[in-house]
């Protein structure tokens, strides 16, 4: 009844969530989550903190695992068991808050140990590879440093230049500008533009309003672990429909 | 008047100050920067020599060097006449003459291998690894025990000296170690019969002595077994030894790993890394690196409780040289014995912790955890 190998049929989406429920102990933190995304498909995810928007991406590569309701990631349905969990990990690519780079491994190897270790590719074509998407990201000249070399913003890049070297399906980015000094979230926000516009499918939970503007298909809107808003850029900072969206744009585009 | 400012040009980089170099700009700076510093100096110079003279003039220069006998012996000073004269049963006991050189070769196959793995500019460290942990075990079981391809057979009853003290801590240390990664990875399991089978085996070893460990080994186990399986004493002694020191090891393991954050395993998760993998790739070097000094610490407590084999039969070199002090035409040198084995227990002690530093400087990639 499951598909041993990932479908790439065009009209299936990308993911998929049904009456999605989670709770940490006594505290429901996700509430009846229904989302789909479709191949292509940038979706900007906000919210103010504590509203469930992490925990929610969290959950597509299950590294949270959630209580009621079904994800289904590019045609795989996600069980309890770790083979299925680890397939499907391996079309998900996921950027962190806080880099989480490994920091005994110089910025290649990096960008090598899944192509290694998951994908078993010969070491010539790994590094080929690695190198190519460090090229993208524009770091290529710090290959051989170690990761504590590096300042933020290069590490995200190098971070992103990671998951892409899985060559992944989706892209998860979880508030990947929040740990930031300022003068560096532009170069790691262009890399993601880059992404978007060469047909990335991406979902980030990000507070950058003018990234959502410039990229997103869809912003969705969490408080209180529900989705409460889901539209389109420009409805969704002009026109805004619940209250509680319009106090939340008014609290961080306000100043 | 606070006003406005601008700078027009940049300030070029500049060297620093030369720093003071040299011994005596060192001896005033750090030792006679001022009066009541060169007091202390001088005061803690003068006692540093009043308390070690008796002791070198005792060891070095009233001591007597050579000769075979105790006629050699003036009794000014230290006799090393006794040493010397028990040199050749210190290093390899009781085993026999004719086949010391068997002896001799695995200590140089064992020197060679640490060299190989030690010394970070000789290449093929995977080949030496792969030697060190299949083929030296074997060749050392083949030379030193024989039995084998024409070599007479030494009991292990015969074994003493250095050659036990270096084969039972070599063993303890190569064995505890991956043992005591296994068991810390036990403790964390989310697997609730792993953990606690993890946590009564690392309870249960932790909370006996280490010579109980050996009573039992060499005392009690035979009891229990019937009298048709007879274990080597030695065999005993080396699996109650790793076992024992494995639970010390798991603790320290267990410490680097919950030192490491979360989100490296998350990472490790994301990219698609098995349980297996994630642990050997990611955390465990790092969880490890961050408790060298941990581990070298109970290696070095393993290296030094070798001794207690003696208290089950067994003549290491600190059992060997007392051995030494209740020969008849011996007596008397219990001072220059006891020294004498403190002095190699030392030298190998400190080799480790200076090779561990110089380790943990090597490892150093330049972050903070």
């Amino acid at each position: 009844m499951s598909q041993a190998t990932a479908t790439s049929h065009g009209d299936t989406p990308m993911i998929e969530m049904k009456g999605l429920n989670k709770w940490y102990g006594d505290f429901h933190v996700l509430r009846d989550i229904d989302l789909t995304v479709k191949r292509g498909e940038r979706i900007v995810v906000c919210g103010p903190s504590g509203s469930g928007k992490s925990t929610l991406i969290r959950c597509i590569n299950h590294l949270e695992s959630h209580q009621q309701g079904e994800i289904v990631v590019n045609g795989v349905a996600m069980t309890q068991d770790v083979k299925r969990i680890e397939q499907i990990r391996r079309n998900v690519g996921m950027v962190f808050q806080h880099f989480n780079l490994f920091p005994h491994l110089s910025v290649l190897e990096n960008c090598c140990l899944s192509q290694i270790w998951v994908q078993k590719k010969p070491r010539a074509e790994v590094e080929k590879t690695a190198m190519e998407y460090l090229e993208r990201v524009q770091i290529a000249d710090q290959a051989y440093k170690y990761p504590g070399q590096l300042s933020g913003g290069q590490q995200q890049r190098v971070a992103i230049a990671r998951a892409l070297c899985m060559r992944p399906e989706v892209m998860l980015f979880d508030e990947p500008t929040s740990a930031l000094d300022p003068e560096m979230i532009k170069e790691v926000l262009d890399v993601m533009v880059e992404l978007a516009r060469e047909g990335m499918t991406m979902l980030c939970v990000t507070h950058e309003m003018g990234f959502a503007k410039t990229v997103a298909d869809r912003v969705i809107f969490m408080d209180q672990g529900q989705i409460i808003e889901e539209a389109p850029p420009e409805t969704f900072f002009n026109n805004p429909r619940s209250e509680r969206t319009k106090l939340f744009l008014s609290q961080i585009l306000g100043h | 008047m606070a006003g406005e400012s601008m700078r027009d040009e940049m300030i070029e980089a500049r060297r620093p100050p030369n720093a003071h170099r040299g011994v005596l700009k060192w001896l005033q700076r750090n030792l006679f920067n001022g009066p009541i510093n060169s007091v202390v100096s001088v005061v803690t110079l003068g006692v540093l020599v009043w308390a070690l003279w008796p002791f070198v003039q005792w060891a070095l220069i009233q001591a007597d060097w050579l000769g075979d006998s105790r006629q050699a012996c003036s009794g000014e000073g230290a006799c090393w006449v006794f040493i010397s004269a028990r040199f050749e049963s210190i290093i390899y006991g009781f085993y026999p003459e004719a086949a010391r050189w068997r002896v001799d070769i695995v200590f140089a196959l064992m020197a060679g291998l640490l060299a190989w793995l030690a010394i970070p500019k000789v290449p093929g460290k995977r080949w030496a690894a792969i030697i060190a942990v299949i083929g030296f075990p074997i060749a050392a079981y083949v030379l030193l025990l024989g039995g084998h391809f024409g070599l007479m057979h030494v009991s292990t009853r015969n074994w003493g000296g250095l050659m036990l003290t270096l084969t039972v801590a070599t063993i303890g240390i190569v064995g505890s170690l991956p043992i005591g990664i296994v068991l810390a990875l036990g403790r964390r399991s989310k697997m609730p019969l792993v953990r606690a089978v993890s946590v009564v085996f690392i309870e249960f070893w932790r909370g006996v002595p280490l010579i109980t460990v050996l009573f039992m080994a060499s005392v009690m186990l035979p009891l229990f077994v019937p009298t048709e399986v007879e274990f080597d004493k030695l065999l005993r002694a080396l699996v109650g030894i790793m076992l024992f020191w494995s639970a010390y090891m798991a603790e320290v393991v267990r410490g680097g790993l919950q030192a490491i954050p979360g989100g490296q395993e998350e990472a490790g998760k994301a990219l698609g890394l098995n349980y297996w993998q994630r642990m050997g790739l990611i955390v465990l070097p790092q969880a490890l690196k961050l408790v060298i000094p941990g581990i070298v610490n109970t290696f070095i407590a393993l290296f030094k409780d070798t001794s207690l084999v003696l208290i089950i039969g067994l003549f290491d070199l600190l059992a060997i040289i007392r051995a030494g002090l209740t020969d008849s035409d011996w007596l008397g040198f219990a001072t220059e014995g006891y020294v004498f084995a403190a002095l190699v227990f030392w030298v190998f002690c400190f080799s480790m912790s200076r090779y561990s530093q110089y380790i943990e400087k090597r490892l150093q990639t330049g972050h903070t955890n």
